[in-house]
């Protein structure tokens, strides 16, 4: 039997989100990937009810999604914590205007930051954009909530933040599924005072969002996702999210108070849940959130040391928490990532490391340029700052050799703005776009660039070459990082220009295009025992104990990149 | 604390190797065999070379979805070098698959070492043998009949 057919299905918490927002009825669905959201639209783009996309960046699918839930349709934006930083404009003024048909921010925290660039608690956007938070601790709470969330945000008129931690989006577990219902879909809105907001409208939409505040705080009482178990131990935990089953596995007779409706905080059920315990402990992961409100109720409660706001907790931390331990510092043994075999990436870095230059980078695969031996990016922010980091660092230091590195899907999600930004201001420099043709480190995704939509549909493809020339960039080169010597000459030429340059390090990931040639012969009577090969940061070459070298048959792509760099001839191409 | 009516089983190795596959395959092989399963895993690194490691969690009810250190009853290591770094999790009386590893080189197709450890896995866990052949051909799809016969060779170990 075909899992499909099955009531019960072995979901992640991205996939059970998915199928409680299509069983609910859900029309339009937008997001640009980033771990630990991607898998959401993957599962969604699979029914064709639903109307799913990989938008150019995050404040675009949020736009999207938003204009959909205005026209009337159940809809979803989905992204990771840091993708929501990009979608805050609309966010803080989409809480005015309401919506027509439901709509679900989806945001995704990476507590212990296992693919991402800060831990951010996405928890204080629900204070700040003064809107309902909906946390669920398990792919089966992921599914249930996600359907209430599109009612709560119909009944209150409002978008739902509905937040996920790793520990939730990336497990697993049996869900019992049940059939879509259709929603009926409305008319377009004609309410102008509703969705134009300027300052006349925008004031007396901000006096409604006050009072539906104070009616969302009546329903926090009253929620079943806020739920309630009496322990007999005395003891009592107020928690959210995933910390929940930390605490059922270590303190299985303690009463505890899971909020899955976050904020607004449903304050006389804290009040009287804190009242017949001895001790009452908050257990939340990353920042105080629920602490700090409680605090103002003036419950006394024990909670975590300060230790524990930085990382992810783990089961074995409750029973530490409760006794006020700190954190005990474990030291990563975890291999650490590298590029993969063959990856075009390394041609641009081993370049960049030998002309010593400053290189500004962004968020991809290609951040691992950073780590030794490669060590060849020096600054990694946030989506599209390899362009203007490239630029204020030259701003600050005109006479230096300054790079500035970006991906293709990087460069097409926020990196074109700031393109344009450094063609206006007369600015000189070199971009390399390293363009893969993929948005590699979340495993693939299709891009404007790639030609092709989010369900695999032909689509115009965008040209980086067209749209750096129409920007304005004085010159513009396409070159594939294998020709190692032809790029490097290129990249030496143009940054003794007084121009800016870009050049598109072009060739597809190694991910998709799997291609190997045979790896390179090694005659180790002419090695040198230099370590240039071993500075690439290959894992098909691989240092022996006599200070050798050895090429891994089994890992090596045959890339040859080894043989470019010998300089004592000992590694040359097969055959 | 803890709670002993779980099957606590911890999969690790390195990006590329299977690991994944074959916690996926005993996760939906114990879900259709009627038991409560959480599984815990960390993607995007994975491709790329580092570590890999999917807790997997099996019983009449499971609360966390990660393993407490010193209470994994199965240590199924496809590294040596991650067999090490992850040994604190196995429990006293817990099955380390290290040894087995040796084995692999007998395998007609040593890329399979997933199929032949799930077998190992699935001799020593309450969960019929036709689930583990449904959740083999609904999870790797490719080289059924292949990955069944290599299945039976580590169920015989």
């Amino acid at each position: 039997m075909n899992q499909k057919e099955k009531t019960i299905q072995f979901l992640s918490g991205d996939e059970a989100l998915g199928r409680g927002a299509y069983e609910a009825g859900l029309g339009v669905a937008c997001a640009y990937p980033g771990t630990p959201s991607t898998e959401i639209l993957e599962y969604l783009s699979k029914y064709s009810e639903v109307d799913s996309q990989w938008s150019v960046n995050e404040k675009v699918a949020f736009e999207v999604a938003l204009g959909a839930a205005i026209g009337g349709v159940r809809s979803l934006y989905a992204s990771k914590h840091v993708g929501l930083n990009v979608a805050m404009d609309p966010l803080m003024t989409a809480s005015y205007t309401g919506i027509n048909a439901g709509f679900v921010i989806v945001v995704c925290d990476d507590p212990g930051l296992h693919s991402s660039q800060n831990e951010q608690d996405t928890r204080w956007v629900s204070i700040y954009g003064k809107l309902p938070m909906i946390e669920p601790s398990s792919p089966s709470e992921a599914y249930r909530f996600i359907k209430e969330a599109f009612q709560i945000s119909e009944q209150f008129d409002t978008p739902v933040l509905f937040r996920m931690t790793t520990r939730v989006a990336h497990s697993k577990e049996g869900v019992q599924i049940a059939v879509r219902t259709e929603n009926e879909k409305k008319a377009l809105p004609m309410d102008i005072s509703k969705y134009v907001m300027v300052p006349g409208n925008a004031f007396k939409r901000h006096i409604l969002v006050e009072k539906r505040m104070e009616n969302l705080s009546k329903y926090a009482e009253t929620t079943t996702l806020n739920s309630l178990e009496t322990g007999n131990s005395g003891i009592g935990f107020l928690t959210s999210g995933v910390s929940y089953h930390y605490i059922k596995e270590m303190f299985p007779d303690a009463s505890v108070l899971k909020l899955g409706f976050t904020y607004p905080f449903c304050d006389s059920k804290i009040r009287e849940f804190s009242r017949d315990l001895k001790e009452l402990y908050i257990v939340e992961e990353l920042d105080p959130f629920i602490e700090e409100h409680v605090k103002t109720l003036g419950i006394p409660f024990k909670t975590k040391e300060n230790s524990y706001r930085i990382g992810e907790l783990q089961p074995q931390d409750i029973p530490r928490i409760v006794e006020g331990l700190p954190r005990t510092e474990v030291k990563s043994t975890a291999r650490k990532p590298v590029l993969c075999r063959g990856c075009p990436h390394r041609f641009v870095f081993t370049i960049l490391k030998r002309l010593k230059v400053t290189v500004a980078g962004d968020i991809g695969c290609y951040t691992l340029g950073a780590t030794p031996p490669l060590s060849a990016l020096h600054t990694c922010i946030c989506m599209g700052a390899g362009i203007t980091v490239h630029e204020g660092l030259r701003r600050a230091h005109p006479d230096q050799k300054i790079i500035g590195v970006i991906g293709d899907s990087t460069f097409i999600h926020s990196g074109i703005t700031g393109l344009i930004n450094a063609v206006y201001n007369n600015m000189k420099g070199l971009i390399i776009i390293l363009d893969n043709s993929t948005t590699a480190m979340t495993g693939g995704q299709n891009h404007p660039g790639t030609g092709q939509t989010i369900t695999g549909q032909k689509a115009p493809r965008l040209l980086l070459e067209e749209i750096c020339k129409s920007c304005g960039v004085t010159n513009v080169d396409v070159l594939t990082p294998f020709k190692f010597k032809e790029l490097e000459s290129l990249i030496r030429q143009r940054l003794a220009e007084d121009a800016l340059s870009v050049i598109i390090a072009r060739e597809p990931c190694r991910l998709i295009e799997r291609r190997r040639s045979p790896a390179p012969e090694y005659v180790q009577s002419k090695c040198k025992k230099c370590g240039l090969c071993l500075s690439i940061d290959c894992p098909g070459v691989v240092k022996t104990e006599d200070g050798y070298i050895t090429i891994d048959q089994e890992t090596c792509a045959g890339c040859n990149l080894c043989v470019e760099i010998c300089s004592p001839k000992a590694l040359r191409q097969h055959g | 604390m803890g709670n002993s009516n779980v099957y606590n089983i911890l999969f690790c190795g390195t990006g590329g190797q299977g690991v994944l596959k074959a916690s996926e395959v005993c996760g939906v092989a114990a879900v259709n065999a009627g038991f409560k399963v959480k599984k815990s895993e960390v993607h995007g690194m994975a491709q790329r070379g580092g570590s890999v490691e999917s807790h997997l969690r099996i019983g009449k009810e499971v609360y966390s979805p990660l393993i407490i250190p010193g209470q994994a009853d199965f240590l199924v290591s496809f590294h040596e070098d991650e067999s090490k770094r992850m040994n604190h999790f196995l429990s006293p009386q817990g099955v380390d698959f290290t040894p087995f590893l040796e084995k692999v080189n007998q395998l007609p197709d040593h890329r399979l070492v997933n199929t032949f450890f799930l077998g190992i896995l699935a001799s020593r866990l309450p969960i019929p043998e036709e689930h583990w052949h449904e959740a083999i051909k609904c999870v790797i799809g490719k080289k059924i009949d292949e990955n069944i016969a290599i299945f039976r060779m580590g169920f015989a170990i």
